[in-house]
Parts: structure tokens; C-alpha cells; sequence
């Protein structure tokens, strides 16, 4: 039966079968153990950086692949296909590399992103706080300027890889009374003066990446890691998770697909009133609506980064869009599946369970989808012409 | 110090998708993938954790038919450089004796070689001669079965931990010579993006029996003193039985067929 052609490239189709053979060989053999252990994927990650995956946003100038946002849809897609919370802890690693890519000066992009794309160094990205979740402006992480050096003060929270990361890309204020454009982008390395990290999380779900703390006290880093212009820190921020976000959109459709196989296969095994569970029209019909909800899903992702990689400006609508809604569709596709396995589904001896404890996240890290349908409100709202169809 | 390390590789039906046809008593072709001989893949792998550790090139060569091609491209995904394959309609039906005289014939080919790696057997075939037999036609001392690989002075000499059935030899040699290893040797690796796209592009060298100046009576059915005369499938004929009632009666009626046969 003919399944949905996204006519991808031979090129693209590579990058799909080496990132799924990664997932089906190295991560789905040790995600239970990495659950349970809430061990970090190191092995894992050798792995991606020798099959070039972490440099494939990156432009070939800089060692990298030169691919787009829906490559980087692609390969998140066929790991989280795997485990999301391996995938997140690579994704992550783009969300801190894509400041440098995006804002930073001709010697930061040489110093980093070579050593980003082969894998040597790894990164993290740093804006929530305790205070400032989904009101990023709230933050209270100081940077102020003292003679050749910057001076970091304050803690950001909850951060993805924080710990393990070799380089961090974080915002901090540094013009109080200016609100939002009093914001400012800096690049702090393991290792500064005065830079340690907080308390390694213990998290329902995501367990094999690591959430920690960055603490900054009198942390001091040279002048010249300022990422961007003074001022900037939000728009890098926003202009980052606008590029990212159609990425935790495709972690979404892997997680979500791979919830609806572990559900088919059992429906077509389970034996109840003398049948496979799957001949009742119940089961058919939860079954159709994953299925559906899926490509729906990785349909709407495909489109959106294909658009951002054709050049589009103003993505924040639709990149939310592609978060926002095969997230909300992995949750319900994980909890079904859940649901379909029955008892099974809520033991630990099927995979069901950690995948429906993992989906959760989606909802809420890079923007929770309350925020995100706050951002596709606020544009429809904006937008001054009502565009046919 | 650099070396210029060959490895022998062999394409197969993959053994998941693999069928026999018991009356014919052959494999079933159609619609069976081939890949990379299981254990040419730790070859590989030791061939290329070689040239990390010392530099130098890797070259894989294979004997078989035009479609062999693809398997050597996979090695060069895999980050070997060059990929060769000797092939010609005339090699058709080599047993171990020709295909060790034409691997021989390819490798001279090649120029300087250092240290040549084959995989201890390959599943089809299953002989497990042509690594040693190779060596023999190339002159090279040869050190099967190793299972441990350390490389002293820079290259000039290395130590081999070698199999045998009642216990290991330590063997140390120097360059040039042929090892042959066994599976879980390594953990073979994956290739790698930029891999695959250079292996798209690569060029394959093929050489047929008049590039190699083969000596036609020394290959093929003719250069071959052995011959399959006939392969036979693996028949299952063991007695059959199939319990029936509760859960509870087929579990006692297994305990009383297993006591019966004296199993248990």
C-alpha cells in the first residue's frame, strides 16, 4: 500500500536511513537502561559526531554538511524514532550552536563551529530561570562590562546538557531599564572563572538528558565572547527557538510513530474474546487516528522547514505551528498507545509507558504550546491582510 | 609510521532474507539483498582503526560481479579510500585455489602494501582458506584467527593474540604480512554522512583478467581442482506433536513427554 511521497532527495533519503540505523542499532537496544539509570547518552553521542550528524546544519566552510532546518527534521525525526531523550540531548546541541551560526562574528563562527560540526565540542543553550519561564524577559542573570572582560551573575535554570556541554550560548541583562532590548547574548565556556553548575534534575520523563543549573558568580569571560550586539540577546533568542522549534515538531512525529507501531504490533497479537484486538472496530478506529494524526504531523513539519530553508523571513507563525501541533498529537498518540497495550502498556517491560512519560516534555520545553498559540495568535492578529486560501 | 593496508572483502546473499530451494538444493537469489560478508566488516574495522592509529591508506578489494561494485562502495562509506573489484565472466566457479591466485594478482596491482586483512571465513562459501592461502600466494607470513591487534614501534612490528582450540599463541610480526580475524573482534563502525556521499561519487577501479595478466588456466572451472558437486538443504524431520486442553493440562503433558525421552 502506497505510503505518503515526500519525494525526498537520494541525499536526503541517507540522511534518513543512517540516522534511523543509528536509532534502531545503538539507542533502542540501551534506551530502557538510560531511562532507568538516568545515564547520559555519551556512547551515543560518539556516534552521531561519526556519522557526521552534528554538522549538518552547519555550512561546509566550517566542516559541516551545509543542510537545512528540514534535514535537521529529518534525522531529529528518525532518532526520536528512537528515544527523545537522547534526541533532545543532540537537538539541544543545534539550539546552542544556531546563536553562533546565526549572530556570530567571522572568529567566533571559526573558533566554534568546526569543532561543533565534528562532534569535539559539544554545546548547550541558557535562557530559562527560575523566574522567567515562558516571560523570558523576566530574567535577572546580570553581564556587566569591566575593563576587557564581562562580569556574569545569576543562575539559569532547568538547562538541557548543562553540565556535560563543553560551550554554552547564554542570555543575560545587561541594561536593566531597558526591558526587552536591555538583553544580551554571551558565549561562556566549561571552565570560566566563576561559571559551575546546580543539581542534575530528576525529571518524569527525558531521563537520559541531563537538566541542570548554570550558575554564574562573578563568573568572567573576555570581551569578545559577546554573541551578537548589546541589545540583541532576545531577538537571538527568539530568532533560535523560531529556528528550532520545527525540530521538536519532527522528535514529535518519530516519538508519536513509533508509539503507534509498538500499538499496532500488540493490537495484531493480542488475543482477547477469541481475537486479535485489532478486528475490533475500537481498536481500528484509535489506530486510524494515530496513523492519520502522524502524517498530518510530519506533513506540517516538512512544509514549514521547507519553507524557512526557501528563504522565508518572519517563520515565528509557522514554526509554532510545526511544534505546536505534533506535539499536542504525541501526547495523545503516546497516552492511546498507552491505552491499547492496556495493563502491559503501564509496566516498564514495554516500551509504551517511557514514551508516553517522554511525550510530555513536548508540550512544555522551547516554548509550552500555550505560549505557542499565544505567538500564532498574536500574528494572525498582526497580520494586516486576511490572505485567501 | 603510514601504512598501506588492503582489505579482502566478499559480497554475499544476506543471510535474513536468505532462502534455500531444497529440491535444487541452491539459494534463492531473487529478492535476497547482498551485503558486506559479516566478518569482513570487523576486517574493515581493524583496517581502519590502523590507519587512525598509524595514517596511511585503505584499500578494499573484492572479487565478484559487477553489482560487487556496491559493497565497495559501502566500505568507502565506511571511510576506506579506494575500493577495487576483479572481476570477468572467466572467474566464474573459482574455488579457493583461483580466488586466491586472482585476489593475488589484483593485489600486486596495487603497488606497496604493508599489511593485508581478510575476514576469517565467509558465510557462503564457509572455508575459511583464502586468507591463508592468499598469504601463501603473496608471500607474506600469516597470522589467522587474531583477536587481539597491538601495533609496537610505530608500525614496524606488531603483536597478534591468536586463537587456537586449546588456548592463544602471541605472535609478533612485522610488515608485510596477512592476518585474518574472527567476528567480535571490534565492533565494526557505522559509515558516516560525508561517507556515504563521497561513495556516491567514488570510482570503483575494475580489473578484469586481462588487466591482471591472469593465466586463464589457473582460474575459474578451469583453474579450480575442486568443484561443489551438489549442495543439500538442512532437513528438520523431528517428530512432531502438538498439545492440546487447558494451559495446565499441555504443561503436564510436556513434563511427562520430556521425563519420557529422559530430559528431564
Amino acid at each position: 500500500m502506497a505510503h505518503v511521497d515526500y519525494l525526498l532527495t537520494e541525499e536526503q533519503q541517507m540522511i534518513v536511513d543512517l540516522a534511523l540505523r543509528i536509532s534502531k542499532e545503538k539507542i533502542i537496544p540501551v534506551r530502557a537502561e538510560l531511562d532507568e539509570k538516568e545515564e547520559f547518552p555519551w556512547d551515543i553521542m560518539k556516534e552521531l559526531a561519526k556519522a557526521d550528524l552534528f554538522g549538518l546544519y552547519i555550512p561546509e566552510e566550517y566542516g559541516g554538511l551545509g543542510k537545512g532546518c528540514f534535514e535537521m527534521c529529518l534525522a531529529l525525526e528518525a532518532l526520536a524514532y528512537g528515544c527523545i531523550a537522547v534526541t533532545t540531548t543532540y537537538a539541544a546541541s543545534a539550539l546552542g550552536g544556531y546563536p553562533i551560526l546565526l549572530y556570530g562574528s567571522e572568529e567566533q563562527k571559526r573558533l566554534y563551529l568546526p569543532d561543533i560540526a565534528s562532534g569535539r565540542r559539544f554545546t548547550a543553550f541558557g535562557l530559562t530561570e527560575a523566574n522567567a519561564g515562558s516571560d523570558a524577559a523576566a530574567i535577572q542573570t546580570t553581564a556587566v562590562e569591566d575593563g576587557d572582560s564581562w562580569v556574569i551573575n545569576g543562575a539559569k535554570q532547568w538547562i538541557t546538557s548543562g553540565g556535560e556541554a563543553d560551550v554554552y550560548t547564554i542570555v543575560a541583562l545587561t541594561d536593566r531599564n531597558k526591558g526587552a532590548r536591555g538583553a544580551t547574548a554571551f558565549i561562556v565556556e566549561k571552565g570560566d572563572p566563576g561559571f559551575g553548575f546546580g543539581k542534575k534534575e530528576r525529571k518524569m520523563g527525558l531521563r537520559a538528558s541531563s537538566t541542570r543549573e548554570l550558575i554564574f558568580n562573578d563568573c568572567r569571560i573576555p570581551k569578545e565572547r559577546i554573541l551578537g550586539r548589546r541589545g540583541q540577546g532576545f531577538i537571538i533568542a527568539m530568532k533560535t527557538l523560531d529556528l528550532a522549534r520545527p525540530g521538536i515538531g519532527a522528535i514529535g512525529v518519530g516519538l508519536a510513530h513509533a508509539a503507534f507501531n509498538e500499538a499496532t504490533r500488540y493490537a495484531k497479537e493480542r488475543i482477547q474474546f477469541g481475537q486479535p484486538i485489532i478486528s475490533f472496530q475500537i481498536i481500528q478506529h484509535m489506530l486510524a487516528d494515530m496513523a492519520t494524526q502522524i502524517e498530518a504531523s510530519r506533513a506540517l513539519v516538512y512544509a514549514v522547514a521547507r519553507t524557512i530553508d526557501a528563504g522565508a523571513k518572519d517563520f515565528a507563525k509557522v514554526s509554532a505551528m510545526a511544534k505546536l501541533f505534533p506535539t499536542d498529537a504525541a501526547m495523545k498518540i503516546t497516552t492511546d498507545a498507552v491505552q491499547i497495550l492496556g495493563g502491559y502498556g503501564y509496566m516498564k517491560d514495554y516500551p509504551v509507558e517511557k514514551m508516553m512519560r517522554d511525550a510530555k516534555v513536548l508540550q512544555i520545553y522551547e516554548g509550552t504550546n500555550q505560549i505557542l498559540r499565544n505567538i500564532i495568535g498574536q500574528a494572525i492578529n498582526k497580520e494586516q491582510i486576511i490572505k485567501d486560501c | 609510521m603510514p601504512l598501506n593496508i588492503v582489505v579482502c572483502i566478499k559480497q554475499v546473499p544476506d543471510a535474513r532474507t536468505v532462502r534455500f530451494d531444497a529440491e535444487k538444493g541452491t539459494i534463492i537469489r531473487e529478492g535476497v539483498d547482498a551485503v558486506i560478508n559479516p566478518v569482513d566488516l570487523n576486517a574493515l574495522e581493524a583496517g581502519l582503526s590502523l590507519k587512525d592509529a598509524l595514517g596511511g591508506e585503505v584499500t578494499a578489494i573484492s572479487m565478484g560481479p559487477p553489482q560487487a561494485v556496491e559493497a565497495l562502495r559501502e566500505t568507502i562509506a565506511m571511510g576506506v579510500d579506494k575500493g577495487v573489484l576483479l572481476s570477468d565472466r572467466s572467474f566464474a566457479g573459482s574455488d579457493t585455489l583461483a580466488t586466491t591466485y586472482i585476489l593475488a594478482k589484483g593485489i600486486e596491482m596495487l603497488g606497496r602494501f604493508d599489511v593485508v586483512i581478510c575476514g576469517k571465513q565467509s558465510m557462503d562459501g564457509d572455508t575459511a582458506q583464502v586468507g591463508p592461502g592468499l598469504a601463501v600466494r603473496l608471500g607474506l607470513p600469516s597470522v589467522a584467527y587474531v583477536k587481539e591487534i597491538t601495533v609496537l614501534n610505530d608500525g614496524g612490528l606488531f603483536r597478534f593474540r591468536r586463537e587456537t582450540d586449546s588456548g592463544y599463541d602471541v605472535v609478533e610480526v612485522e610488515p608485510p604480512f596477512l592476518v585474518t580475524v574472527p567476528p567480535l573482534l571490534n565492533t565494526p563502525r557505522l559509515p558516516s554522512l560525508k561517507g556515504k556521499m563521497r561513495a556516491k561519487k567514488a570510482d570503483i577501479t575494475i580489473y578484469n583478467a586481462n588487466d591482471i595478466k591472469a593465466d586463464l588456466k589457473k582460474i575459474g572451472f578451469e583453474g579450480s581442482p575442486t568443484r561443489v558437486v551438489s549442495t543439500a538443504v538442512h532437513a528438520f524431520n523431528a517428530r512432531k506433536e502438538m498439545l492440546s486442553g487447558t494451559v495446565e493440562e499441555q504443561v503436564r503433558a510436556l513434563i511427562g513427554r520430556l521425563k519420557e525421552a529422559g530430559l528431564l
